[in-house]
């Protein structure tokens, strides 16, 4: 290429300054909580003398091992089921092109749409009616239904693009439909499946607003919901409240950096699709 | 998109069993848990939330019909009035900077000679995408503080008449709230914009060169018309993002000072849960679905439009 030297550098330059302005907050947050936890501290200054014991702090007395443990708790009841649901329709729609199919994918995703502030306050009282309010079905069960858009759209787009001759085979064996999901589409669909199951385990993570709205006790939250209770807990302690901003963001930047290609490849394909 | 055309029966037996449509029966059956879930916890929730949205109730006691009462306040209180406006500035803050920023940087990224670097790029990039809202806006809030970051680089530089507690200022507190925002999306857009020009034809590219278009000449007639599709995709996602946006103000000033970052979505949680008065909260969750339905739908128009 005949781009100049100056151009190439200033190109370099910039980028190296959004990266910069990327991590700046992140780094800041580090910083912060290894400040002596009763002193306030001053912008970006690296700690002289780095107070690693915060983060036991935090974790301690901000019960981050139970509320960690909750948000298992819902990812467990939210992932695992809405996989299966999308997983299902997303056959139905794609490999079966069940008759009137084409009508429940444009009432599906016309769900993509409805952003979630919309319906908090029927889902509260939808959760007071079925007595769920204040434990963690009230966010487990709504989530499954907000999540089941993309979940089938994902999954249909997959199951669309298999070869057709491929369940033909199988049935020319004999498979039953149901054989022929175990031990034909399913195996296939597994890398769609996993890359679903990453988002929804960040999406779930990270929910804020069911949290916050429909569980009154913050230990029965998600950890992103929990961080409410961090602000409230340590609203004059700044580097005890990053502290336990940190430890709650960790496990997804981990989950995130493992399978970042599976996460930005299913996050990007559904949305140019959508 | 979805009528592919039935396989032609070669038996001639419509209906039969080994037909391509074998197990409608049991298709719809498979569709079922996906269409429950759905139905009863979006669905059923919208039409209730429209019910609701037509009565004066408080949560507990009688409810009673108002009309489009509730609508009218809507849009006439300036308080609600102020939360709308509040979110069409954050448009500019969510899906402005991002997708410009997005589009400068991936022409960066592509034009790097050492894959590495380019792969490391876009990982830290996309990190504020990954990490809870909430987070953010704790992050940001440390940034902004009276003694963060923000003022020390300031006031480093030489400008420290500018430094001031930007989140509890009128006049910055919007703009930086709005700052989170483009901070967090940049990442998605740099790297859905890069896989986009990566399926741009290089032949373009080639030809441009030997017609000897410079820089912004490529960038404007090939890179940006070959992303029409992407920015479509993007400008819909970061302006729900925007006019749906909670967590992030949530967190970090609470719609204040004042009334300065007040937004709908922290406006329909006060209206519906602090002042319990359902009938309003509702009536705003519909305006805020139909106001993002009808800022996404001519965005999708247009991206249709250029499709070949």
């Amino acid at each position: 290429m005949n781009t100049s030297r100056t151009e190439t550098l200033t190109g370099r330059v910039l980028l190296v300054l959004a990266l910069v302005l990327t991590l700046l907050p992140l780094l800041n947050m580090v910083s912060a909580a290894l400040q002596p936890a009763d002193v306030n501290p001053t912008g970006l200054a690296w700690p002289t003398d780095p107070q690693w014991g915060n983060f036991a702090a935090a974790f301690e007395t901000g019960h981050v091992g139970k509320l960690m443990g909750s948000s298992l708790l819902i990812v467990a009841g939210v992932v695992p089921a809405a996989l299966l649901a999308a997983t299902l329709a997303g056959y139905a729609l794609g490999s079966l092109r069940v008759r009137g199919g084409g009508a429940v994918l444009v009432f599906l995703v016309l769900g993509l749409a409805i952003p979630f502030e919309s319906l908090i306050i029927p889902l509260y009282y939808q959760a007071q009616t079925l007595g769920t309010l204040n434990t963690r079905w009230a966010v487990i069960l709504p989530l499954i239904g907000l999540f089941m858009p993309f979940g089938v759209f994902w999954m249909r787009a997959h199951f669309v693009n298999v070869p057709r001759e491929l369940s033909e085979a199988a049935r020319v064996d004999g498979a039953g439909l149901w054989q022929e999901f175990r031990r034909i589409q399913l195996p296939l669909a597994l890398p769609a499946v996993s890359a679903l199951a990453i988002l929804y385990f960040l999406w779930t993570w990270n929910q804020f607003l069911l949290p916050v709205v429909l569980i009154d006790n913050p230990l029965d939250r998600t950890a992103a919901g929990a961080l409410t209770f961090f602000q409230g807990q340590y609203s004059l302690s700044i580097p005890l409240l990053n502290a336990g901003a940190l430890i709650v963001i960790t496990p997804v930047i981990i989950v995130f950096l493992i399978f970042q290609r599976q996460f930005v490849k299913a996050l990007l394909s559904g949305a140019v699709k959508s | 998109m979805t009528g592919a055309p039935a396989p032609l029966h070669r038996s001639g037996r419509a209906g039969s069993p080994k037909g391509p449509r074998r197990g409608a029966a049991r298709g719809w059956l498979l569709l079922l848990p996906a269409l429950g879930a759905y139905v009863g916890f979006v669905v059923w929730p919208l039409i209730v939330g429209v019910q609701y949205s037509f009565y004066d109730w408080n949560g507990v006691g009688t409810a009673t019909w108002v009309g489009l009462g509730n609508y009218a306040t809507v849009f006439t209180d300036p308080e609600l009035l102020g939360a709308i406006g509040n979110a069409f500035v954050l448009l500019v803050f969510f899906t402005v900077i991002p997708v410009g920023a997005g589009l400068v940087l991936a022409t960066l990224i592509r034009s790097l000679r050492s894959g590495g670097f380019a792969r490391a790029s876009q990982t830290i990039l996309f990190l504020p995408q990954v990490i809870p809202l909430a987070a953010a806006g704790i992050a940001w809030s440390w940034m902004y503080a009276q003694t963060g970051a923000v003022n020390e680089i300031l006031r480093a530089a030489g400008l420290g008449w500018l430094a001031r507690p930007w989140l509890s200022d009128y006049g910055t507190a919007l703009p930086a709230v709005g700052l989170i925002g483009s901070w967090v999306l940049t990442g998605l857009c740099t790297v859905l914009l890069l896989t986009g020009i990566g399926k741009i034809d290089r032949s373009l590219y080639e030809a441009a060169r030997i017609d000897g278009a410079g820089w912004w000449r490529e960038f404007f007639a090939i890179t940006l018309p070959g992303l029409r599709q992407e920015i479509a995709v993007l400008v819909t996602l970061s302006m729900i993002a925007a006019l749906s946006s909670f967590d992030i103000i949530y967190t970090s000033t609470q719609g204040g000072p004042g009334r300065s970052t007040l937004v709908p979505a922290i406006s329909i949680y006060r209206i519906g849960f602090t002042q319990s008065d359902v009938g309003l909260a509702s009536a705003f969750g519909i305006v805020l679905m139909i106001l993002v339905v009808a800022c996404v739908l001519p965005v999708q128009r247009l991206a249709r439009a250029g499709d070949r």
